[in-house]
């Protein structure tokens, strides 16, 4: 609503709210400042009280959600760093500076902890790019923005996944997940501690780029979005890359006591939040900022989203210290303020206080309790018939976006840098880095919109299982998750009936496994103004593993004609929701089921396995079922198999269900020991079932009603091919 | 031997060779910042891959006419093993070095991939103990990496086996003749857009890489 002369998205009962508490009229300064910090961007303040059901502590988890990062401890002094953000509004405007500054975002969440940036992770969301020339336009400068911007600033972008769906055609998704590794008595925290410490703002200049960017954020896009780019920041990963080597460098001297990211919010949100976590104050001369342009208004600057800037806290008396390194470097700083001990955000322009606000109510938004509603009815849809070449679908589902080889997006990050990748993208379900003590990190994300939408609650839940088989699969123990919610407008009852589920799916799983969530994201607003339809409920879940010995590694290429194949878990009729009925055209059928104690125990089975030696190679079986993981594996290794599915099948099962049910608790294996394999599982009452051996050049599958036989080139054409004849049917 | 890695702002494979050089290779290696090289110092120089000065103007000219290659040059001129790997490569030529020119992939994108290659010549700081035909393979990465030269340059570098590595099978970036890597003519001088720091340990794909460091080795000792 206006306030004074202010435009905000404040409501009647916050304004009510902040005089109050106030106990006087805010300028309009201030109110710009409420605004920017109390955006649902910036203060969760509908989604708080959901998320806090998440679990958030392990006797690893040095440092839960609500700081810039997650911190955990994977001894001989060391820990990773791991947070997730979004871009999805700016990318939906203007894709290539949405993306880019998206992972500049991130990547100053891992700097400001005081620990190095060494891998990225993407999770992309498009419309059908079969049939959207707009959506096509889209992911290519997404993923050309991403790799740019990563690219130059030296940080591998490493495992992700790539989702397509019509809902998605004007709100793209672009969350990328970082992960940082540093030593623990390094470590840094967003906090202003020390009356009289300085504090410093390093890197770009302040300008007129990103002005209200999360105000855009929260709210749904409007139909003439061309107007908006300019609440999109511009990107400079050189710039960027200064940085990172300067506040390393400076971070190593002991001079600096806090540290903070600029993003969303801009200086508003960095100061408040920083005198607010240490219970200080911080006095802040706005004519010490250096500007893009000279006729910026207090506002402008207070609020400005402008790119590549740091909040440094420097111990009292070191400014030369600062100084001399940032000046090695090449990069800009400037004394902006003091930490004092007020309470309160204090702002002048020569000389003159022009706003005053205690930090504790800038920082902590009023909390809104938002209606839920369960939706009433449900369509019901029949399955399709069953498909008389299967063979034919088998391909053509290999063939499909969502579930086609992303080679054509990862060959273009360098994916390399910083020689520690060791399960690189397409080899393994999971990303696989080596650490400096020795161990390795094992991360990936994962995401389930068709779940989500036909049941949220086992979606929110099966996104996690997923996530966790696919760390699993590489012989890593899950640590610890990140989430990220996206929705449509909160003020939906639906929409945030479908947030609430979802959350508690990944609550209620995550405490049966233990698995603490470290940081997150909620995105809401993912809605078209023009159509009023939003997207369907994505949430996107990073999950972080770690592999003790170098032997445990596993990838998931078939490797050798003497191994025999076992597929772990149940197989049952569930095709809701699935890659094929997406294929087929077919939604409204419940998801799989997940029994959460059984997915618990399959995981615990597996990983045992793999520690024992005794598996060449694993995959997790999800997306497209075992005919896509059974075809992945031989893809992978170049290697065929010859196997026998009927064995899995129960009464009744059409082999269409066969081969692409979803059904949740579910692995391939590969083994030269199956008797031991098989022992393991059984001692843990995990099914199991052998269904042949690795070989030939082709994968020849025996079913119910027929056997299909493909050959590797014709399934390495559909699968690694079709991306780039969607994308550049011209190339090759 | 004493082995500078120099630094430029925005160079990122800088830490990668320095590690393989000092960990692998138990080399006496040092990572210098661009305005604190001094050449007398060491016995080899590496320009590293990444994006020195962010790229700006055109890949590797700000850096080809930056002090510290005045340096370089010297020890180009004094017979040093002199390596551009990369960026380091297009820093080389932007420095005149080493002929031709670094243009766009002819894809128009970067490509990261592992890439099969074939040593063309080994009279070089760089693969002297590889020896001439060999198969290897490493990585590269780059969006700026399609060698250019017209036919009489090519011809010339042919003939004076100046053509150190070329890809075989498939040339993925549009390159003239497939070359990845040339030398100077003394061949102490070499620029190559694979990265052999990427392939210098088992675990992260293949240890060919090691065999462009250790030449420079044996170049060295005679």
């Amino acid at each position: 609503m206006l306030v004074g002369d202010v435009e905000t998205t404040l409501t009647p009962e916050e304004v009510e709210y902040a005089r109050r508490q106030l106990g006087r009229e805010p300028n309009a300064l201030e109110w710009s400042m409420i605004d920017a910090e109390w955006s649902e961007h910036c203060s969760y303040k509908s989604s708080k009280p959901v998320i806090s059901q998440l679990p958030t502590s392990s006797p690893r988890v040095l440092i839960g959600p609500g700081y810039d990062s997650g911190v955990v401890d994977i001894g001989d002094g060391y820990v990773l760093t791991m947070h997730i953000e979004s871009h999805n509004h700016p990318s939906a405007v203007e894709p290539y500076g949405g993306a880019a500054t998206g992972i500049g975002g991130v990547v100053r969440d891992i700097l400001c902890m005081g620990t190095t940036p060494i891998a990225f992770l993407d999770a992309l969301k498009f419309g059908d790019i079969t049939k959207s020339d707009h959506s096509k336009w889209i992911m290519k400068n997404v993923v050309r923005g991403i790799a740019d911007y990563g690219n130059c600033i030296g940080v591998p972008t490493v495992a992700g996944e790539v989702e397509f769906d019509e809902c998605f055609e004007r709100n793209c998704l672009v969350d990328v997940a970082c992960l940082g590794v540093g030593r623990k008595n390094e470590l840094l925290l967003a906090e202003a501690t020390h009356q009289g410490d300085s504090v410093f703002l390093i890197g770009g200049s302040t300008g007129r780029d990103g002005i209200h960017g999360v105000t855009f954020a929260s709210r749904t896009l409007a139909a003439d979005t061309d107007q908006e780019r300019s609440a999109v920041q511009i990107p400079d990963p050189f710039t960027k890359k200064l940085i990172i080597e300067a506040t390393l460098a400076v971070n190593q001297t002991g001079i600096v006591r806090g540290c903070k990211d600029l993003g969303g919010g801009g200086l508003v949100t960095g100061l408040s939040e920083i005198a607010d976590k240490g219970g200080t104050g911080i006095e802040v001369h706005l004519e010490k900022i250096p500007i893009r342009e000279p006729d910026m208004s207090s506002i402008e600057i207070m609020i400005s989203e402008s790119q590549e800037r740091m909040l440094l806290v420097v111990k009292r008396g070191q400014d030369n210290v600062l100084r001399e390194i940032m000046k090695k470097y090449g990069v800009a700083c400037a004394r902006i303020g003091e930490v004092n001990s007020s309470g309160k955000i204090t702002v002048t322009r020569f000389g003159k206080p022009i706003a005053n606000l205690p930090t504790t109510f800038v920082a902590n938004a009023p909390i809104i309790r938002r209606a839920a509603r369960a939706p009433k009815t449900r369509r019901v849809a029949r399955e399709p018939e069953l498909p008389e070449d299967i063979k034919k679908v088998l391909l053509n589902l290999l063939a499909s976006p969502t579930v086609a080889s992303k080679e054509w997006v990862f060959q273009q990050y360098d994916h390399e840098v910083g020689v520690r990748t060791v399960a690189k993208p397409g080899q393994a379900d999971a990303a696989v880095l080596s650490l400096p003590n020795g161990k390795f990190a094992a991360f990936k994300v994962d995401g389930n919109a068709l779940f989500s939408e036909l049941d949220p609650y086992v979606g929110g839940a099966s996104v996690l299982a997923e996530c966790c088989r696919n760390i699993i699969s590489v012989g890593a123990e899950p640590l610890a998750m990140l989430d990220h919610c996206q929705f449509g407008d909160p003020n939906d009852e639906e929409i945030f009936w479908a947030f609430s589920m979802v959350v508690k799916g990944i609550a209620d799983f995550a405490k049966v496994l233990s698995l603490p969530c470290v940081g997150g994201k909620v995105s809401f607003y993912n809605q078209d103004e023009v159509t009023g339809k939003a997207i369907k409920p994505s949430p996107v879940l990073a999950v972080l593993g770690l592999i003790e010995k170098p032997e445990h590694v596993t990838k998931m290429a078939f490797r050798g004609d003497d191994e025999t194949v076992i597929v772990v878990g149940e197989t049952k009729r569930e095709l809701g929701g699935s890659e094929y009925h997406r294929l087929m055209g077919v939604s409204g059928v419940s998801p799989p089921t997940l029994n959460f104690e059984l997915e618990k125990r399959t995981q615990a089975a597996v990983l045992d396995c793999i520690r024992s030696g005794f598996v060449v190679a694993c995959h997790d079986c999800s997306k497209g079922g075992l005919g896509i993981a059974l075809a992945e594996m031989a893809i992978a290794g170049s290697r065929g198999a010859s196997l026998n599915l009927t064995t899995l099948a129960s009464a009744q099962m059409r082999d269409d269900e066969l081969l692409f049910s979803e059904s949740n608790s579910r692995f391939i294996l590969t083994t030269t020991k199956p008797n031991q394999v098989l022992k393991i599982l059984a001692e843990r009452q995990v099914p199991s079932t052998i269904i042949g051996t690795v070989g030939g050049d082709s994968l020849h599958l025996v079913l119910r009603e027929c056997e299909i036989h493909c050959n590797l080139s014709e399934m390495q054409d559909a699968y690694m091919n079709s991306l780039q004849r969607v994308l550049e049917p011209w190339q090759k | 031997m004493k082995v500078a890695v120099i630094q430029f702002p925005g160079s990122n494979c800088d830490r990668d060779t320095v590690h393989v050089l000092k960990n692998s290779l138990k080399l006496d290696t040092q990572l210098i910042w661009h305005n604190e090289f001094d050449e007398k110092e060491y016995d080899a120089v590496i320009l590293p891959g990444g994006f020195s000065f962010g790229d700006h103007l055109r890949a590797g000219i700000i850096a080809g006419h930056s002090p510290a290659t005045k340096g370089v040059r010297k020890m180009a001129a004094q017979g040093k093993p002199v390596l551009g790997i990369c960026n380091g490569f297009q820093i080389l030529i932007e420095a005149g070095l080493l002929p031709g020119a670094l243009l766009r992939n002819t894809t128009l994108k970067f490509v990261c991939k592992w890439t099969d290659l074939r040593v063309e010549a080994d009279n070089t700081a760089f693969t002297c103990a590889i020896g001439k035909g060999s198969r290897i393979r490493m990585p590269i990465a780059h969006n700026e990496g399609r060698f250019y030269a017209d036919d009489d340059l090519l011809d010339r570098l042919d003939a004076d086996g100046r053509v150190v590595m070329k890809y075989v099978d498939e040339n993925p970036t549009g390159t003239s003749r497939g070359i990845v890597a040339i030398a100077n003519e003394d061949g102490n001088v070499v620029g190559m857009m694979p990265h052999p720091e990427r392939a210098s340990d088992a675990a992260l794909g293949g240890v060919d890489g090691l065999g462009v460091f250790r030449s420079m080795l044996e170049w060295a000792r005679c």
